[in-house]
């Protein structure tokens, strides 16, 4: 299916990356999940710091700690120190301290944004191997844990340091949307005391182990996925308008420009045929101030969140339809 | 303070971190200590959190990092104000009297701790949690000591750690212990093997039981009754079209996200070409917008 093409087209851009495959412990799994299942209703995104190690080309994430939110009612609340604070702990229980990544909670999918770029490209110029975690708690409470881990291509990196978001800037480096992020495969890996432990969960527990994935009901969550999809296709539209209006402004003013040459010349060869003094040459790039080209980033941006919706769409469509063919089975045995 | 004390109800993730901190502990240290963090009840005691507190035992004291214990508090506090102290663990199966010490460290921050054991060292043959309530007990005036009082220990979930354990689980049977996250069909293909392993199982049953290997169990025979019942009695044209109509919605929806991811390459491709010339305006945007209103 398509899903499979787009990461056969991703492993072959990891081939230059430093890192290939993530390995993330159990427990960061099931810490995140906490994390936004307590602090995370209601509000957008809970984050918070990835801590491991990098062995040869995989980057091992160990533990990880949650950021608290921002909305705190202390504004002087100093990010960095509860860091370092953190990670100073962390290290005397023997915990790796090494900053490995960052994770962040996504809404339906939505993650591709400004803010998530430079967090990201922060983080990955200090530390090369770093990636992002997305969680999609939605979509792991219809049945299937949603985690997935990008990184920033080489190309996009370099963009970013020397900051030139024009369109020029963008056609040098050749950077589309779909080049943008890279996914990098995940594995979970488990130590053998946890998994005596989750032995002796299976026995212990009497919850019964509910069946989300094989639900057929969740037309809902379609509906909303296409309902972010289309606002962000609106968004696409104005600012597809926004450039149309700058490029025909562009053109005006280049006749406009010429216009005002052409009348020049015309008044100077009359002047001259009278014998008058030509008049100075103006500075015409003064005269005609050229407009301001709109930025080419947040195309980018929302065409790769465009992106990313269809995506999740696609795979959630094709899901349905397995689903919906094995419903007609059941009743074929039925009638 | 009731014989049956409350019920300790302890998420999965608390008692995975303190292996962990029990796999990392510093070399001649037998056992790891820390502090459990949580919300009471009235009648339950829900351990949600935990962080693991440095300390050194020897055979004739114990000291345990306290300003560490507080500072870790406090910056947990600052992600999950409602979280509260409410007791302790420690790794091992017995009780020491080390560990009455550290269980009067931590009445004074706590009302009635817990004190939680996790047989890490498998002593009992497999990884036990157990709670405890500490209790004082002897002559008044004269000799008085201590006595822990076992509690009942339950395991809860939210749903998601339903699903994150249930993935977790799949790594005790790969023989490195590893598994890759799948997507798209291949799990419903694995929930489809999974289903039909059950019914299977089921189906074995009832054939023991019709041939009179196995006494038949009424409870059972009613559970298997509501299983049955549990298809719907449809007719066939009102399936069909229910059916048809969800496959050709599901279509259409794929059709129209490919168009658009189709689209948005175009546009991409197209504005090189710019200033000079303005790209198409979508017109397959719109014809999407007014399609979605339906669905």
């Amino acid at each position: 299916m398509a899903s499979r093409k787009e990461s056969g087209v991703s492993s072959s851009n990891t081939l230059d990356s430093p890192v290939k495959q993530i390995q993330i412990e159990g427990l960061v799994v099931l810490k995140i999940i906490k994390h936004y299942q307590e602090e995370g209703q209601g509000s957008e995104v809970v984050q918070g710091v990835l801590l491991g190690l990098v062995v040869e080309d995989r980057l091992e994430i160990t533990n990880c700690f949650p950021f608290p939110q921002h909305t705190e009612e202390d504004a002087d609340f100093d990010e960095v120190q509860y860091q370092m604070e953190m990670m100073r702990s962390l290290r005397h229980v023997n915990i790796d301290h090494l900053h490995v990544g960052w994770y962040q909670s996504t809404f339906y999918g939505s993650f591709v944004s400004r803010a998530l770029l430079d967090s990201q490209f922060s983080y990955q110029h200090a530390i090369e191997e770093s990636v992002v975690l997305i969680y999609d708690p939605i979509k792991t409470a219809q049945g299937s844990l949603s985690l997935k881990a990008y990184r920033l291509t080489p190309k996009l990196m370099e963009i970013c340091k020397e900051k030139d978001f024009s369109a020029e800037g963008l056609k040098k480096a050749a950077v589309g949307y779909e080049n943008m992020f890279e996914e990098v495969p995940i594995v979970i890996k488990n130590s053998h005391l946890i998994s005596v432990l989750l032995w002796e969960l299976e026995e212990k527990s009497t919850v019964p182990s509910k069946h989300e994935l094989l639900s057929l009901s969740s037309s809902s969550h379609l509906e909303k996925s296409l309902q972010m999809l289309m606002d962000r296709v609106d968004d696409m539209s104005q600012d597809i308008v926004k450039f149309n209006t700058f490029s025909r402004n562009t053109s005006k003013q280049q006749q406009q420009k010429h216009q005002y040459i052409q009348r020049r010349q015309q008044e100077n060869t009359q002047r001259q045929s009278r014998g008058e003094p030509p008049l100075p040459e103006e500075d015409i790039s003064k005269m005609f101030k050229p407009p301001q080209p709109p930025p080419r980033m947040d195309t980018l941006l929302i065409a790769g969140q465009i992106n990313t919706y269809c995506q999740t769409v696609k795979e959630f469509t094709s899901q349905n339809l397995g689903k919906l063919f094995m419903a007609e089975a059941l009743q074929g045995h039925n009638s | 303070m009731s014989v049956y004390g409350p019920v300790v109800k302890i998420h999965p993730v608390v008692v995975a971190s303190i292996v962990d901190s029990y796999e990392r502990r510093n070399e001649g240290a037998s056992r790891v200590i820390g502090t459990l963090l949580g919300t009471i009840d009235k009648h339950s005691v829900e351990v949600t959190n935990c962080f693991s507190v440095p300390h050194n035992e020897s055979e004739d004291e114990v000291a345990v990092d306290m300003e560490f214990a507080k500072n870790m508090y406090e910056l947990h506090r600052k992600v999950s104000p409602s979280e509260v102290i409410i007791g302790w663990y420690a790794t091992g199966y017995d009780i020491t009297e080390h560990s009455v010490l550290i269980h009067e460290y931590y009445s004074r921050e706590a009302q009635n701790p817990i004190h939680l054991t996790v047989d890490t060292a498998l002593q009992s043959g497999k990884m036990s949690v157990r709670a405890y309530l500490s209790a004082p007990m002897g002559v008044p005036g004269k000799t008085v000591g201590v006595m822990f009082t076992p509690l009942s220990v339950k395991y809860v979930y939210y749903d998601t750690e339903c699903i994150g354990i249930e993935l977790l689980q799949k790594t005790r049977t790969s023989p490195s212990r590893t598994n890759g996250l799948t997507s798209d069909l291949t799990q419903v293909a694995g929930s489809a093997a999974q289903t039909q392993e059950m019914l299977s199982t089921v189906l074995a049953y009832i054939e023991d039981v019709l041939a009179g290997k196995v006494t038949a169990d009424n409870s059972v025979g009613r559970y298997l009754m509501d299983l049955v019942d549990k298809v719907p009695m449809i007719p066939a044209e009102d399936f069909e079209t229910m059916l048809n109509s969800n496959i050709n919605d599901l279509l259409m929806v794929t059709y129209l996200t490919n168009l658009t991811q189709t689209q948005i390459a175009l546009n991409e491709k197209l504005s090189p070409f710019l200033p000079t010339r303005p790209s198409p305006y979508p017109s397959s945007f719109i014809l999407f917008k007014l399609l979605m209103p339906k669905a």
